[in-house]
């Protein structure tokens, strides 16, 4: 494995992290919004926000260790991505931004503010539509070398079946990934009305979820052949997700074993993910942009990667012990204490 | 052309508004911490339901601090594409540390805040603070080395074009590294101190008389005290280090515009078709300021092309800065004798309302100081290397995008004032001293 390998490997993981983690974060914003709008609020709230409340910041941090850490490892994609993703990763920003802070206002400073609580779940679910963006025009074809600078065609990004496949399985992945989540946190706190109805709602978004990956990858053939070829290589992970996706539709369906539905639900998306990955290999930005031309300095790499390694020897007791405290903590996930300042 | 100006104009406001949260998420750990801290060495519960407050109205800055700057993290690169390609290569360590430290503080703080009274031992919640608080502190010293790369840029060789011999540590250890980053820590804690007092003088004087309050006060004066000296020290240095790395920084900044000896220091003052007009001339400062002798010579702006020499009025930003900063510091001065001495008018009426005054005065001194800072390193985004029009974005979209953050930041800015004041006037520490008695059996005043 050669160093600009490894780069995009980590970074790789945040985003994969990032998309795990911010996919049960929104999805749990937007059915507890769901569910004071149906009058339903009284099963979910409660297990929502106990899972929610004291891992918010953390999950956006994921989603900055990403974009500094692609900044640092490949510069040059600065000059490509900065320069023509400045109207859709604002709009990212400004949802990112509601969502965030509207969380916290309505969590910590107004507890059951209904405005405040529809305002996030909103805002969370355009989140990842419109960050799933950066993804479609990865593939190329939507921007154009004009002067020596590029630029983004919006007519032609807005009119591609690609783009809306890229966003139907964005936010169908989203409420299935947090509803199975959830149904499994729920049934961890022994909340049984709670566990059905998310289980209700897992099951919902499986199909579309699975028909709009189906999608993509019918979309790419004819948007960007290389990279459909490149799948087709990898035709080993894509099965073993299949296979996944399959397991925990059946647990759910059968509504057992939740902690290993979901554990296959990761499985799944692991290999999903680092299929396309993997697929999408050399390239950073289809065509004018790989991981070896956009490489930073050997003096920067070993830099960052040091770094990286002294910042993991930190962050994964602190993650075990969050976790050890808060999700994996019987007494506090059912409810049992309240500690909060 | 356009775009170059509705670039600096969006960075502008987004580091401005992003400022005043991130200095508070910077500052206030400390004073939580040092509230619990005296509140468990001295047993009063006062003190640790200081922190408690504090810390939840900390909660919603800080969430406020994190969207904004994961908004100025993208805008870098949204914005300013050409710069971060270029700095991305020679600059990027510190930039990716700081997302270490401040997953560290996200970490802690998320234990911290969801774990009061869950340990036997106080002591125990206690430590999980300091996380936070390093976490804090430690992401404004990474961003901050950035941001003096940018005005003593090293570590690289330009050849063609093409960079070589990069060494990061290098290029994060810059000459304008120590001053810089000792000035913002210290005046983030320094404003936060001013602003909590501020809060706590306004409660004494809307009725409430409780001791609590007073010992907020007290507290919060002292710390204030404290940093605004080392601001005061710092300040010196960073003159210093600017008269020998960056002269046409300082001599814009003090109007100087003939190398000479002896220099004088202008205070205040306007400039009318290149003269100076109303100036309180102080014999031999600028000298002294510059290299810590009366006799040294001072650089003056002669010494350089106009077209790299950034715009005069950056001197009333340094003028708003020093006077404000001065005056807070004479205030706590008075107020920390007055106590000792226990002189009557520190606890009057007037006295608390020059208090309270404090808290808006220091965050305009921080603008103040962050816009000398950065249009006092005008021409340049990266000193002498790149010019601030090379590194914008060649995007059209930006006057949009600016109108959008300026709606984004005016919610946000008012979302988070009505939700603090909510938060705190439901709930008013009479209150909850009150309930806290009835739970606990009654051994708190």
């Amino acid at each position: 494995m050669n160093i600009e390998i490894l780069g995009i490997t980590v970074l790789w993981v945040f985003l994969f992290g990032y998309i795990m983690v911010g996919a049960i974060d929104f999805g749990a914003g937007f059915f507890n919004a769901y569910t004071l709008l149906t009058g339903r609020q009284r099963i979910l709230t409660h297990v929502i926000q106990r899972y929610l409340s004291p891992v918010w910041e953390v999950t956006n941090v994921f989603l900055v260790f990403f974009f500094v850490g692609i900044i640092g490892f490949f510069p040059k994609t600065a000059f490509y991505y900065g320069t023509t993703l400045l109207v859709p990763v604002s709009f990212g920003i400004i949802l990112l931004a509601v969502r965030g802070s509207y969380y916290a206002f309505e969590t910590y400073g107004a507890r059951g503010h209904k405005g405040y609580s529809f305002v996030y779940g909103a805002a969370g679910l355009l989140l990842p539509a419109s960050l799933s963006i950066v993804l479609t025009i990865s593939e190329g074809g939507f921007i154009e070398m004009i002067d020596g600078q590029p630029v983004l065609d919006y007519w032609l990004l807005f009119t591609s079946p690609l783009t809306w496949s890229i966003v139907v399985l964005s936010l169908a992945a989203t409420l299935y990934i947090s509803a199975t989540f959830l149904t499994w946190y729920a049934n961890k706190a022994k909340d049984q009305e709670a566990t059905q109805l998310l289980r209700k709602y897992a099951l919902i978004w499986a199909l579309p979820t699975m028909i709009a990956a189906g999608g993509i990858i019918f979309e790419l053939r004819k948007h960007n052949s290389l990279h459909y070829e490149n799948i087709q290589r990898f035709w080993p992970l894509f099965l073993l997700s299949f296979i996944m996706f399959l397991g925990t539709l059946g647990l759910l369906w059968k509504g057992r074993r939740y902690g290993v539905a979901f554990g296959l639900l990761a499985g799944q998306f692991v290999f999903a993910f680092f299929g396309y990955g993997a697929s999408h290999y050399p390239y950073l930005l289809y065509p004018y942009l790989t991981i070896y031309d956009s490489f930073t300095n050997h003096a920067m790499a070993i830099a960052l990667i040091t770094a990286f390694i002294f910042g993991l020897l930190m962050l994964i007791p602190s993650l075990y012990l969050l976790l050890r405290l808060f999700l994996f903590n019987k007494d506090y996930v059912k409810g049992k204490e309240d500690y909060h300042a | 052309m356009d775009s170059v100006f509705y670039s600096r104009v969006l960075t502008e406001l987004t580091l401005s508004f992003h400022i005043i949260y991130a200095t508070i998420g910077v500052g206030v750990p400390l004073m939580i911490m040092l509230a619990q801290w005296v509140g468990i060495k001295k047993n009063d519960e006062h003190y640790i339901l200081l922190a408690r407050r504090w810390a939840r109205g900390f909660v919603i800055t800080v969430a406020v601090g994190v969207v904004t700057g994961t908004a100025i993290g993208l805008q870098l690169s949204l914005l300013w594409p050409n710069f971060m390609e270029l700095a991305g290569n020679v600059i990027a360590l510190p930039l990716f540390m700081e997302t270490f430290a401040f997953f560290f503080e996200a970490i802690f703080l998320g234990i911290y805040l969801y774990t009061w009274d869950r340990f036997e031992n106080q002591k125990k919640h206690f430590l999980l603070l300091i996380p936070v608080a390093l976490g804090a502190s430690f992401s404004a010293v990474f961003i901050t080395i950035v941001n003096a790369f940018m005005n003593a840029p090293q570590g690289f060789d330009l050849v063609n074009g093409e960079l070589i011999n990069v060494n990061p540590l290098v290029a994060m250890f810059n000459p304008a590294m120590p001053t810089k980053v000792a000035h913002v820590v210290g005046t983030a804690y320094m404003t936060s101190a001013f602003l909590l007092a501020a809060i706590a003088a306004f409660r004494l004087l809307r009725g409430s008389n409780h001791i609590y309050h007073k010992k907020a006060l007290y507290l919060t004066l002292k710390v204030g005290f404290i940093f605004s000296v080392s601001a005061a020290l710092v300040g010196d240095l960073s003159g210093k280090y600017l008269a020998e790395y960056q002269p046409e920084k300082l001599a814009a900044a003090e109007w100087h515009f003939e190398t000479e000896e002896n220099a004088p220091l202008m205070l205040y003052g306007v400039l009318d078709d290149g003269e100076v007009k109303y100036a309180i001339k102080i014999p031999y400062a600028l000298s002294i300021l510059a290299h810590g002798s009366p006799k040294a010579e001072v650089i003056g702006l002669d010494q350089f092309p106009e077209e790299d020499t950034p715009p005069l009025y950056i001197h009333y930003l340094f003028d708003i800065m020093v006077t404000i900063g001065m005056t807070l510091l004479a205030l706590s001065l008075v107020f920390w004798v007055g106590m000792w001495r226990k002189w009557r008018f520190v606890e009057s009426r007037w006295f608390r309302w020059l208090i309270v005054l404090g808290g808006p005065l220091v965050f305009i001194s921080l603008e103040a100081g962050w816009w000398l800072a950065e249009v006092g390193r005008q021409p340049w985004i990266l000193r002498n290397i790149m010019r601030t029009a090379e590194g914008a974005t060649s995007s059209g979209q930006v006057p949009t995008m600016l109108a959008l953050f300026a709606l984004l930041y005016l919610v946000l800015g008012i979302g988070s004032v009505v939700v603090l004041r909510r938060m705190f006037v439901r709930n008013p520490v009479e209150q909850e001293i009150m309930d806290r008695q009835q739970e606990k059996g009654g051994d708190i005043r």
